[in-house]
């Protein structure tokens, strides 16, 4: 079959993805503070940003290609780690507060510096990312050491000048947002007027503005008067790609509710509610489990959304309230194991989603280090594997295939056989070009479409 | 990309009778793992305390007065457990030993992605 290679990642013919690069330690033995627990590249994917559960924030950058060696596509190196969160306990509520990095979002780079904001479940932090390259020499009153002159001993003036040096990339907290959420953060958006932003909780949604840390508006407020009645929870929210007035919020109960913050100030009623209806005797003590929404996002478009759910993808239409246009089944073999599901508490796996670049395929993860992705407009979909053993440089990935049950064919992986702790929770796909980022527990997977 | 075709559901194309059965396979699926659920745990309660569960996680208590008033607060309602490691020990009974003592955190070091 013949690879085609689209300039500006168009997809169309066959994709056949390609090991590029792997981050992070070999051995089995890992340590909790590693687990990775987002992933997200920048507005223009030259910057590729991981946040863990140790608090800790590491950025990538790509590389100039290589033009002598062409089938070596841009590499991603480290540009910069730093300790975003640490932990913290809350003595009057006798909580402790994890420095796990719940979410980073870019924002769009405006000057010579990088700005990302990252979360943990509490604190919300602005980051400042700056390269130096150049340092002032020759100061009037300093030694080139920093010790201090003897005034004097000074006879005359020079002007410093600022000469080159090695590249130094900073990273700085400009702004702390804290003590808004009484609940854990769940998600972080930037506003599409690039000043405001949105953060959700289990409970709340507030806004706030990007120089503005001692106040934030409360927009959405599910909390019941009398807690025993709480039966629903925000699970993710995120701003509109384009209107800056628009954006929505998912919940526990498989609902997804569009809010325009021109109507009211609290945005407690809905635009628009977006649901796909169920058959009340269909349902099962799972039903509202599986249902929860572990995460919601646009298309780059702003005319569609998706939703990802514990066995589905499902897109829907904006114009569209009352089903989903597309619906996908990631590992439909798992609806015959919900008991253990549920036993082992994988059932409340938090799966992201991504698009990529032009809306046509959606990608997301699954257990035994495999992940999937939807192709919308070819009908197509694959299912791929992480793993080192796959992990020469540009090796092919073959399509995995899971077996349900009954007789089982060659090269395909029974679902008993499948191993429950290595989940791909978070992946993220480059806004231009066919590369992907695929985390596992404690790994960084960079895949890129095979150059022609 | 290579792969097989997939039937992505969309409202004008599905032929009425596939979904259908899907979801009446889906459904007795369910139901059946459901009634495997029931039969291990006769007691299982419902999606409120799981809601609630999320909403306290991360709840610990740094000494016996901190736990007693809690529990003096929630007098009706069903106390979480500590994220003790023996479930069985309630704080202000027993009395830790350096063994029992949760682990204390390693101190903060850089990111193996970044090594």
């Amino acid at each position: 079959c013949c690879t085609v290679f689209y300039l500006g990642g168009a997809p169309g013919g066959d994709m056949q993805w390609c090991f590029s690069q792997v981050k992070g330690a070999i051995d089995d033995d890992v340590a909790e503070a590693d687990i990775i627990s987002t992933v997200e590249f920048n507005h223009t994917g030259e910057l590729l940003a991981t946040g863990d559960k140790g608090g800790r924030v590491v950025i990538f950058q790509q590389e100039i290609e290589n033009k002598s060696l062409p089938q070596f596509r841009s590499e991603y190196n480290v540009y910069s780690t730093f300790q975003s969160h640490e932990p913290e306990f809350d003595y009057l509520k006798s909580l402790e507060i994890e420095e796990k990095i719940n979410k980073i979002r870019w924002l769009p780079q405006k000057n010579a510096a990088q700005f990302l904001l990252s979360t943990n479940d509490k604190t919300i932090k602005l980051w400042k990312i700056s390269e130096r390259d150049k340092r002032p020499d020759g100061y009037n009153l300093k030694e080139d050491d920093g010790r201090y002159k003897d005034p004097n001993s000074i006879t005359s003036l020079r002007v410093p000048v600022l000469i080159p040096m090695d590249l130094m990339v900073e990273a700085s907290p400009r702004r702390v947002f804290a003590n808004a959420h009484t609940y854990h953060i769940n998600s972080v958006s930037v506003n599409s007027d690039h000043e405001t932003y949105l953060s959700a909780d289990d409970l709340r949604v507030n806004l706030w503005h990007l120089e503005i840390t001692d106040r934030s508006f409360n927009i959405v407020d599910i909390k019941p008067t009398n807690m025993e009645e709480l039966t629903e929870v925000i699970t993710a929210a995120e701003f509109h790609p384009h209107q800056c007035n628009t954006f929505v919020y998912s919940s526990s109960k498989g609902i997804i509710r569009l809010c325009d913050m021109r109507e009211s100030a609290l945005c407690d009623r809905h635009t628009k509610l977006f649901e796909e209806p169920e058959d009340p005797s269909n349902r099962s003590f799972f039903s509202e489990i599986i249902s929860s929404i572990s995460d919601v996002k646009f298309s780059h478009s702003g005319r569609y959304m998706m939703t990802r759910d514990y066995l589905s993808v499902k897109i829907w239409d904006l114009n569209m309230e009352n089903r989903p246009v597309e619906t996908y089944q990631v590992h439909e073999y798992l609806r015959s194991k919900l008991c253990s599901l549920y036993e082992n508490d994988c059932i409340f796996d938090k799966f992201e989603c991504c698009w990529n670049g032009n809306d046509s395929v959606v990608m997301t993860g699954s257990y035994n280090n495999f992940f999937r992705m939807f192709d919308r407009s070819q009908r197509r979909d694959v299912m791929l594997e992480a793993s080192r053993e796959n992990s020469k440089p540009m090796q092919v990935l073959k399509p995995r295939k899971v077996c349900a049950g009954g007789k089982r064919k060659k090269d395909e992986i029974s679902v008993d056989s499948l191993d429950f702790n290595k989940k791909i929770l978070h992946t993220a796909w480059h806004p231009q070009d066919n590369i992907i980022a695929v985390a596992t527990t404690n790994n960084l997977y960079i895949f890129q479409d095979k150059v022609n | 990309m290579s792969g097989d075709k997939v039937k992505a559901r969309t409202p004008e194309e599905a032929p009425a009778d596939g979904t259908e059965v899907q979801e009446t396979i889906n459904v007795s699926l369910e139901k059946s793992e459901e009634a495997k659920l029931k039969a291990r745990y006769p007691n299982l309660g419902h999606k409120p305390d799981m809601l609630r569960k999320r909403l306290q996680k991360g709840q610990k208590y740094f000494d016996s007065g901190d736990y007693n008033m809690a529990k003096a607060n929630n007098k009706n309602k069903q106390l979480p457990t500590a994220a003790a490691p023996e479930k069985s020990e309630i704080t202000g009974d027993h009395i830790p030993t350096p063994q029992d003592l949760p682990p204390r955190k390693p101190p903060l070091v850089a990111s193996k992605l970044a090594g």
